[in-house]
């Protein structure tokens, strides 16, 4: 049975790891290397790796770091962060990732989705929705959150799963960062309108808001960053207490008394 | 020595990786002599059969695959290369295994989006491929299309449907999943391999 995955997310800005609240204050948390191989040992299903000053600031993701995370970790991981053309993401692929994720520059080219679907598969395409609600309205955000599209966030979903995105990374900017849960009802209602898997993000705060995520809230992978990164939940205990409680997860290998500290 | 056959595919550096990590000597070529000359063969495969068939036939090295007497394993496209036909842009495939590879159909129950992404284990183990591998462990998938179970079936994996997760015939095998993303089970899964004569 497919099991749901657990995705830590490495917010990375110049070369360091760091994780935002509410996307502003930035508190360095360490070395991505490091934290991407402890991860992988300890049980992440798969890691995101964002480069989030690109796109405010122009900065490209450091293909260096990406290809020492590839040499190291032995599970699939996801890079994203300004990456605006066909020849971003190819460098990206040759780097070793696994899978990009973008957007800003598929909301205002969302024939970028197509063609990087065509060329290198919908498996490798995640588009992510960065999504504040407005009157009732969730609309979709570009630029790290500052600056609002004319996108409601439900139809661009459909879009670009017509268009050939692999996933959907969903992330609620008004949970993002409180660390009081995730937006669970907006989850469920993209997750049953779209064919393709849904991640959710933004406002893991405790195991059982990642739990209700993963159940009530219709998510295919639940991602998190500060929550792992200062150790407020370790994943063993996560994946031990979502298996009590009926989810699939993946165990580690080899492991006979993983779940248990 | 292991040989990787490099016909320009996509995952070909992240198997690189995964041997590096388990200190593997190996080789990455399209030279039919020099991976003769290999104790094992990795296929790997990302992407779209027609194409991958169109560099495998340009490289000339259809019949070579086909003559290779050590242990060869096709990963992911490179396990559906080396069944008969693949339903992807109708392909004519390597033909080493009788499976035909189709394409999840569209009317699976909602729970199963496709393509299947994600961790998933298996039933039916067979094979010293598996040796110290349970039902309770998973691997990591990515595909759209499947290989049908049959004789050949060493591992079943039932995603709405039962397909064939892995795949033996005399020295060739071939997994559908990615055993070099695969984490410490992949890793066992490839020194398995590595043993095999």
């Amino acid at each position: 049975m497919l099991a749901k995955r657990i995705i830590p997310c490495l917010d990375v800005k110049d070369g360091e790891t760091v994780k935002g609240v509410n996307f502003v204050r930035m508190v360095n948390v360490g070395d991505p290397v490091e934290l991407a191989k402890a991860y992988s040992y300890d049980g992440a299903d798969e890691l995101v790796f964002l480069d989030i000053s690109a796109t405010v600031e122009g900065r490209k993701t450091f293909l260096g770091l990406v290809k020492k995370i590839a040499r190291n970790i032995d599970i699939p991981f996801t890079v994203g962060g300004g990456i605006s053309s066909l020849d971003d993401a190819a460098r990206l692929l040759d780097a070793g990732a696994d899978k990009v994720s973008i957007c800003t520059a598929v909301v205002n080219n969302p024939q970028l989705i197509g063609d990087l679907a065509k060329r290198y598969g919908s498996q490798f395409v995640v588009v992510a929705i960065d999504a504040k609600q407005v009157n009732g309205i969730w609309r979709v955000t570009t630029n790290a959150g500052t600056k609002f599209s004319n996108k409601e966030m439900f139809s661009w979903a459909k879009e670009a799963e017509e268009r050939g995105a692999g996933e959907i990374l969903f992330t609620s900017m008004d949970n993002d960062g409180t660390e009081f849960g995730y937006a669970c009802d907006p989850c469920r209602k993209l997750a049953d309108s779209v064919h393709i898997p849904v991640i959710a993000s933004g406002g893991a705060g405790s195991i059982q808001d990642i739990a209700d995520v993963l159940t009530k809230g219709g998510a295919d992978a639940a991602l998190a960053a500060s929550v792992f990164h200062y150790g407020k939940i370790r994943i063993p205990k996560l994946k031990k207490y979502l298996k009590e409680h009926g989810v699939t997860v993946r165990y580690i290998y080899g492991i006979d008394n993983y779940g248990e500290e | 020595m292991t040989g990787i056959l490099d016909y320009k595919t996509g995952n070909l550096g992240s198997v690189e990786n995964a041997l590096k990590r388990i200190k593997e000597e190996y080789v990455i070529s399209s030279e039919r002599n020099t991976l003769a000359k290999c104790d094992h063969i990795i296929l790997p495969g990302v992407g779209d059969a027609k194409w991958a068939m169109e560099n495998l036939s340009k490289s000339n090295l259809i019949d070579a695959i086909k003559g290779f007497r050590q242990p060869v394993m096709g990963i992911c496209l490179g396990m559906q290369l080396l069944c008969k036909h693949s339903e992807e842009s109708d392909t004519e495939c390597l033909g080493v295994f009788d499976n035909v590879v189709c394409k999840f159909p569209s009317n699976m129950p909602e729970e199963f989006k496709v393509p299947h992404v994600g961790w998933d284990n298996m039933t039916d183990l067979k094979s010293s491929l598996y040796d110290e591998i349970d039902e309770d462990t998973f691997f990591y998938y990515v595909h759209s299309y499947f290989a049908n179970v049959n004789e050949n079936t060493i591992a079943v994996c039932n995603y709405g449907i039962k397909f064939g997760a892995s795949l033996k015939k005399d020295n060739f095998m071939g997994c559908q999943f990615h055993p070099e993303k695969s984490g410490l089970a992949g890793e066992k899964l490839l020194r398995n391999f590595l043993k095999m004569k």
